[in-house]
């Protein structure tokens, strides 16, 4: 199968009017014992964009995501956010860079022995230091009107569906104001209408928080709803990007059964 | 793809230095500034308080046992108003501190083992790390410290509670006043016996909360990774209860009896 360096030359979406770019792959290896899960992947994506990646289960979708936080070292090649070499930063700067970063983890990864608003609580008080009991209050309600759910702060994770589970993770994310947002797999497991739901979501935040994001999925609609750009992923390298109608047309076997099978 | 498995004994050696370096990040985290106090408290509840009732229970048992089983050698020997003497000595240096070590190593060592499995499974230790907040800190070293401060305490009360049930195990047979039983029972000790016996109390603490911090902490991402940390726990901590109280009496026979 031909591999693809991604240009990613497709402009930021409107609104961003920005060619910067903030987080820049080259290069990246990553082997687990003797499977190759990531290849040789090149990857730019620019402020304000919406780049999906896709591709079938267990190809080093998540791989790439959890090297740009700092939570896996590549084996080779390079990663850069806002110009900085995760891998070359201090414990320190590597905490500052993620202060940055939201990260939507695919089961939420809730505290579940806090309440709802605990968990929002935690990084305003941990990661922004904050003290003013008002100001967490305010921002905690703020977080949780934006994803729809105002009057779940004293619930426990264990009262929540799965799709409010996946909102509150994602208020938890936001609460911080991230600049970056990494989902990974944000509607895996959840009905049809639940990840409609969560999809228009993601497209919402990178509105209104003006965030650029990777969203790591295999669901065809949430690429759909989500994306400005779109790369495919298979056997640890990228296959094919464009647009989602881009790729509609494209010729390469695997791009296209997605596309048959799914939609 | 087959997993190359590596020799037992370099296992080992890999395992004793991932240990040191866990020591290492819950060491520099307790000086590092921004001590969660809030979640130390709670956990010192949760580990005080919550296992009061267990010890409490096990230690009184043990303290009739011991009168229960002392008394016909004591009797043969003739011996048996030493018996307050013989069980305060026997329970303040050895029995109380160690059983109350094993009771904890089950019921906090497993807890904590299973609990942080079961973060680190459904990713929220990696949810707390990736946020920029710091997992160590608030989990680790918060339990730690909380095991080392309450076993020692613990282990007091137990062996309080331990003496009160031999005072009632000495009543079945024989007629003792309360305030005579404890003048024997405290007559019989010293700075030497229970000094060293409150020492080692420490060190059990420290071990179930490292053993349970670390085999929670580092288990895999499966969820039988859970009940081979939790199990894990137990099983370390119980033998690491045992190595303790070996070394520590050692010690104390060199410094104190020779």
């Amino acid at each position: 199968m031909e591999e693809v360096n991604v240009k990613n030359n497709h402009p930021a979406p409107a609104g961003s009017n920005s060619q910067e770019i903030i987080i820049e792959i080259r290069g990246l290896k990553k082997a687990f014992g003797d499977k190759e899960v990531l290849k040789d992947i090149n990857l730019n994506v620019k402020r304000g964009q919406n780049l999906v990646v896709l591709g079938r289960s267990g190809q080093g979708k998540s791989v790439t995501i959890q090297c740009i936080v700092g939570m896996l070292t590549p084996d080779a090649g390079s990663v850069k956010v806002f110009g900085e070499e995760v891998a070359e930063l201090s414990e320190e700067n590597l905490k500052e860079l993620r202060t940055k970063i939201g990260f939507l983890f695919q089961g939420a990864a809730l505290f579940d022995s806090m309440t709802v608003k605990e968990n929002l609580e935690f990084p305003l008080t941990r990661v922004l230091k904050l003290t003013d009991q008002a100001d967490i209050d305010r921002r905690i309600k703020i977080a949780l009107e934006g994803v729809g759910l105002p009057e779940s702060g004293d619930k426990l994770p264990s009262d929540l569906s799965g799709g409010m589970r996946k909102r509150i993770g994602l208020a938890r994310t936001l609460v911080v104001n991230p600049e970056i947002m990494l989902y990974d797999e944000p509607t895996t497991g959840l009905d049809p209408v639940t990840s409609r739901e969560i999809s228009q979501l993601i497209l919402q935040v990178q509105k209104k928080y003006k965030t650029t994001s990777i969203i790591i999925t295999h669901d065809m609609e949430c690429a759909k709803i989500t994306g400005d750009y779109v790369v495919v992923m298979d056997g640890g390298v990228y296959i094919a990007e464009g647009t989602f109608k881009e790729l509609q047309q494209s010729d390469n076997e695997l791009v296209k059964s997605f596309f048959n099978e799914t939609l | 793809m087959e997993e190359q498995v590596l020799p037992a004994w370099k296992r080992w050696l890999i395992s004793i230095g991932d240990q040191g370096v866990f020591f290492s990040r819950f060491f520099r985290n307790i000086f590092s500034g921004g001590f969660e106090w809030s979640e130390f408290i709670r956990q010192c509840y949760e580990i005080g308080y919550r296992s009061l009732g267990l010890v409490g229970i096990t230690s009184f048992i043990m303290g009739m046992v011991l009168i229960l089983q002392l008394r016909p050698t004591m009797v043969a020997f003739g011996a048996e108003a030493m018996l307050p003497h013989t069980l305060s000595v026997s329970l303040i240096r050895e029995i109380g501190p160690v059983i109350t070590g094993i009771i904890c190593a089950g019921k906090i060592a497993s807890s904590i083992g299973a609990e942080l499995g079961s973060m680190k499974v459904t990713e929220q230790i990696d949810a707390m790390d990736v946020s920029g907040a710091n997992p160590i800190q608030y989990l680790v070293v918060t339990r730690i410290l909380a095991t080392t401060l309450m076993i020692p305490l613990l282990a007091m009360i137990g062996d309080v509670i331990g003496l009160m049930g031999g005072f009632l195990a000495v009543n079945f047979t024989d007629s003792i006043s309360f305030h005579l039983y404890m003048s024997k029972c405290l007559a019989a000790l010293d700075f030497t016996d229970y000094m060293p016996a409150l020492i080692k109390t420490f060190f059990f603490g420290f071990a179930i909360g490292f053993v349970g911090c670390y085999k929670g902490y580092n288990s895999d991402k499966g969820t039988e990774s859970v009940g081979i940390a939790a199990n894990s726990a137990v099983v370390t901590a119980s033998l690491w209860i045992f190595f303790i109280d070996m070394i520590v009496v050692q010690i104390s026979t060199i410094l104190f009896y020779r």
